[in-house]
């Protein structure tokens, strides 16, 4: 269907887009405010950046979390990417249920339970908390949101391919890592890329499993944002912005790229053989 | 079958031999998946150098037959021997058969050579054979050029070349092919039929080919199974399938066939009189079959055997029905007459149109005589 | 069918597969909750871990079971704060679904209608923020909705307010319901926009053919086919917005009650773990059945 949209459905789009625009462009600009205040524009300035840079408590937050960040989504990929291939693979095994049960409840558990379970079963484990406790924690969480990624690319796979590679004498295991893994890669890094941002973006399960020297950044942004809002707030959260936003378009500009010069290849092949 | 129907060109029948070794055994084999029963007690024999075909509509069984060949699935009961070799417990990528994928198959990531060449890798030969080898393949299915690209960039003929090369490579002593042709149209899946012929030919190869279209099993094949509902309802040759099909289902499903049911009249030897309800005369056959007197059977005869004419034939040793012209389908090539008779069954009749005469003498509403020889039918009792 | 893949392989890569994450989610998942349901029914004390040990072995079994209590959750239904945290979460959570279904439906049948050319756009547009951190969405809003925050500069601009008038929506349950709705809203678009999408536009044709009036076509074709779309939306809202935090906390006053909050209060500042545990535990035996609805929903797609 590619006639014109009528007046309804244009005034749907712009108000919705401006409603979930407005107010981070509004951070983003505020971020650049040379005054103190949030309310009155004092011109162009990047200072709070700079401030951003010399805090060292806040830098040491970042630092914490790209570690637990990467660490988690990629012991969170590598799980999630198992718990695919079981759930698209593995029709019967004793305790299924239970299994997928697991896999899809943390996706809408509230935050508040996951994090405060999961900081009693470190209590009763004798577990120290800290930078280790909230990796477990974000590994948790996020594993799922990999399985159900890479499973929605599993399900179309076409398992032909892995039977065509067994038949030419490759055994199972080689068959995953020669034919499977290469051709579910995006989905694998899709998930990689949203485990990421779920740790970095996560306050509530961190908040309940950090300890001492694993204040997250955004345990430092929440407890500075009950202060009131500040214009290096606004910058820290305009580069998580930019980071997630730059990885998020780069990603999708990518496979947007790859899928057009398919297409393109697949009509020249049509042509010249027709 | 005590004597040989149909055209023999060259001489290649090693099921008639009773000391022939069958190359690919199935012994009883039966598989189930859950309550269904895709393949049942079902037992055959395939020889060397044979080029097999499964025929059957989609479920019959014949795709799980091969991907049990295959190693994909293993037999419920029953035993599946390779040159005398049992090969239950033997994973895919251990036997030494090569499967041709309905899909292709054809891995994504790789280049027409490298796909080519995953078999050969898998087995460790050293590198320049690899390369010729993919050489001579490549050569084999005329894609010296497309070496380079990748599956994506090939046309449907294209990649199905690289399929069969890709399975051929490994120099398997045997190969299955699923539905090969299937994603062809019908000007390249013709062309392509000869050429698997010739390659099989050629390479002097065992070919199990998986087919829904009766069509490609005829042409290619050295003898077809035909499959219903997990059972082998016809193991024959062609020209046996389409001359003297063993039952109702066979014949339906191969061609195009009248049948006539009717009671058995009187028999000697193959000799028989049939009364069928609504003719004035019975109907006299010299394949008779395994009926006996009294038996309700089915009279079965191709529509080009019947012939039509507006005129009663005056040999007395014919079958002669009259009816009245119901419908006429021009096809070019022939004409199809659709005939009513009085008892209301319709007859069909296939007249090849020899001659340009775009007016045919006989039309729409016209009363007509169908008549056929003696031996130009036959009686199938199931 | 599909099981055979593995069926063939060795038999312990087979296990490990499965095994790995299957064990990973039972000690991290499932066993916390076991843990949390025995801290539930144990005594507070002040020690550290705030609680009185409730298993220590086979041994201390019975003894133990003989001191579980349901104090706590007596506690519960004694305190006017817990019950009435629970009604308003569910009344808050309701309502901001339906305001969300209503809000989320336009937009994603705007989207599913949009030329096939720019629909990767717009989900790209609608992904983005979903994306990028709750709590930076939450304090975007905290810089406009304050009393000297940009609203109030931009109405005085427009001379809705006067000079000295200030919107008063920061800390009251009006900026919650905002905050709730601006932060799930790509939760409801996307799976209302890929039900929408999936459908024939044919069948609208074959309606309207038909004589059936576009608006009635939108009630019984649309809406109904787009149902599961909905279903998904709602749970996909519902579920997480009941157990809420960052949003009343930061959004809400005082009087916003929602047990998310009261739960890390109660954590937090009063440090009662038993309590908490007892509040979390209720929670999830009210969520029991939208999740395992959720869950029965996604296995069939």
């Amino acid at each position: 269907m590619n006639r014109r949209l009528s007046w309804f459905n244009v005034t749907s789009l712009t108000l919705g887009f401006a409603f979930l625009y407005i107010p981070i462009l509004l951070l983003v600009i505020f971020s650049f405010n040379e005054s103190r205040l949030v309310t009155v524009w004092g011109g162009f300035s990047t200072k709070w950046y700079g401030e951003m840079i010399r805090n060292q408590a806040l830098m040491d937050a970042a630092w914490v979390t790209i570690r637990v960040a990467v660490l988690s989504a990629t012991i969170a990929t590598v799980l999630g990417t198992l718990a695919a291939i079981t759930m698209t693979r593995y029709v019967r095994f004793p305790g299924r249920m239970l299994f997928s049960g697991m896999i899809y409840a943390p996706l809408v558990m509230p935050e508040v339970i996951t994090g405060l379970s999961l900081l009693l079963l470190f209590v009763a484990m004798d577990f120290s908390r800290g930078f280790w406790t909230v990796t477990i924690a974000h590994v948790t969480l996020t594993m799922c949101f990999v399985a159900v990624v890479v499973q929605s690319r599993l399900v179309t796979f076409d398992e032909s391919l892995e039977e065509a590679a067994q038949d030419l004498g490759c055994p199972p295991a080689k068959t995953f890592f020669a034919i499977t893994l290469p051709l579910i890669l995006p989905a694998v890094v899709a998930g990689w890329m949203l485990a990421f941002t779920l740790s970095l973006d996560d306050l509530v399960i961190a908040s309940f499993n950090t300890g001492p020297g694993a204040t997250t950044l955004p345990i430092k942004i929440y407890s500075q944002v009950r202060l009131g809002v500040t214009p290096e707030i606004n910058a820290v959260c305009t580069v998580m912005i930019a980071v997630v936003a730059v990885g998020v378009i780069a990603a999708s500009l990518y496979t947007k790229r790859a899928q057009v010069e398919k297409e393109k290849a697949e009509r020249a092949a049509v042509l010249q053989a027709g | 079958m005590s004597k040989s129907v149909g055209p023999v060109k060259r001489k290649f029948a090693p099921w008639l031999d009773p000391n022939a070794k069958p190359y690919i055994r199935f012994e009883a084999v039966t598989k189930r998946f859950g309550d269904f029963t895709a393949v049942d007690n079902l037992s055959i024999d395939i020889y060397e150098r044979e080029f097999f075909s499964l025929l059957g509509p989609s479920g019959c069984g014949k795709t799980t037959l091969m991907r049990m060949l295959a190693g994909f699935e293993e037999p419920t009961e029953g035993r599946i021997l390779l040159d005398g070799n049992d090969l239950a417990g033997v994973p895919p990528h251990r036997r030494p058969v090569n499967m041709m994928f309905q899909s292709y198959a054809l891995f994504p990531h790789m280049s027409v050579a490298e796909n080519i060449a995953f078999g050969l890798k898998q087995d460790r030969m050293p590198k320049p054979d690899i390369e010729a080898r993919v050489a001579e393949m490549l050569k084999l299915v005329k894609l010296e050029k497309f070496a380079g690209r990748r599956p994506h960039q090939l046309s449907g003929g294209q990649r199905q070349r690289v399929a069969l090369a890709r399975a051929l490579a490994k120099r398997p002593k045997v190969l299955l092919l699923d539905e090969p042709l299937g994603a062809l149209d019908k000007k390249l899946r013709e062309e392509t039929q000869f050429e698997l012929m010739d390659i099989q030919y050629e390479l002097g190869l065992t070919f199990l080919i998986v087919t829904h279209d009766q069509e490609e099993a005829m042409t290619m094949s050295d003898r077809i199974a035909v499959m219903d509902l997990g059972r082998m309802v016809q193991v024959a040759t062609p020209a046996e399938i389409y001359e003297q099909p063993n039952s109702r289902y066979v014949a339906d499903f191969i061609g195009d066939i009248n049948l006539l049911e009717g009671r058995v009249a009187a028999v000697e030897g193959q000799h028989a009189t049939i009364a069928a309800a609504g003719l004035d005369r019975p109907i006299v056959t010299e394949h008779a079959g395994s009926a006996k007197a009294g038996d309700t059977v089915w009279f079965a005869i191709r529509p080009e055997k019947v012939r039509i004419g507006l005129e009663a034939p005056t040999d007395p040793s014919l079958n002669v029905v009259a009816g009245e012209v119901w419908d006429i389908g021009y096809l070019g090539d022939v004409s199809v007459y659709r005939v009513k008779l009085p008892n209301g069954t319709v007859v069909k009749s296939t007249l090849a149109n020899v001659t340009r005469l775009v007016e045919r003498p006989i039309g729409w509403d016209d009363k007509a005589y169908l008549s056929w020889p003696r031996d130009a039918g036959l009686v199938l009792t199931s | 069918m599909a099981d055979q893949s593995a069926a063939r392989g060795p038999t312990w890569t087979k296990w490990l597969v499965v095994a790995v994450p299957y064990l990973w989610l039972l000690v991290f998942f499932l066993a916390p909750f076991v843990i949390i349901v025995k801290i539930s029914l144990s005594q507070t004390a002040i020690a550290m871990p705030p609680y009185a040990p409730v298993f220590d072995g086979l041994a201390t079994f019975w003894d133990n079971v003989r001191e579980l209590s349901l104090e706590n959750y007596v506690w519960l239904t004694d305190d006017p704060l817990y019950w009435r945290s629970y009604l308003s979460s569910l009344r808050i959570a309701s309502l901001s679904t339906l305001m969300l279904l209503l809000i989320g439906y336009p937009i994603a049948y705007a989207m599913a209608r949009a030329p096939k050319s720019i629909r990767p756009t717009l989900l790209m547009l609608v992904i983005l923020p979903f994306w990028t951190s709750f709590l930076i969405r939450v304090y975007a809003w905290i810089g406009i909705l304050k009393p000297e925050g940009l609203l109030t500069v931009a109405l005085q601009g427009l001379g809705v307010l006067g000079p000295d008038e200030q919107v008063r929506i920061m800390n009251t349950e009006t900026a919650v319901f905002i905050g709730i709705v601006y932060s799930y809203l790509p939760f409801m678009i996307l799976p209302l926009y890929s039900a929408l999408e999936k459908l024939d536009g044919t069948l609208l044709e074959a309606a309207s053919d038909l004589g059936c009036p576009p608006v009635e076509a939108f009630w019984v074709i649309t809406w109904p086919l787009s149902l599961p779309g909905v279903i998904a939306g709602c749970f996909l809202c519902f579920i997480p917005i009941m157990g809420e935090f960052v949003i009343p906390d930061l959004l809400g006053g005082s009087e916003t009650l929602m047990i998310g909050r009261t739960l890390w209060n109660e954590f937090f500042s009063n440090r009662d773990w038993p309590v908490s545990s007892a509040v979390a535990v209720v929670l999830l035996v009210i969520l029991v059945v939208p999740i395992m609805v959720f869950q029965n929903y996604q296995k069939k797609i």
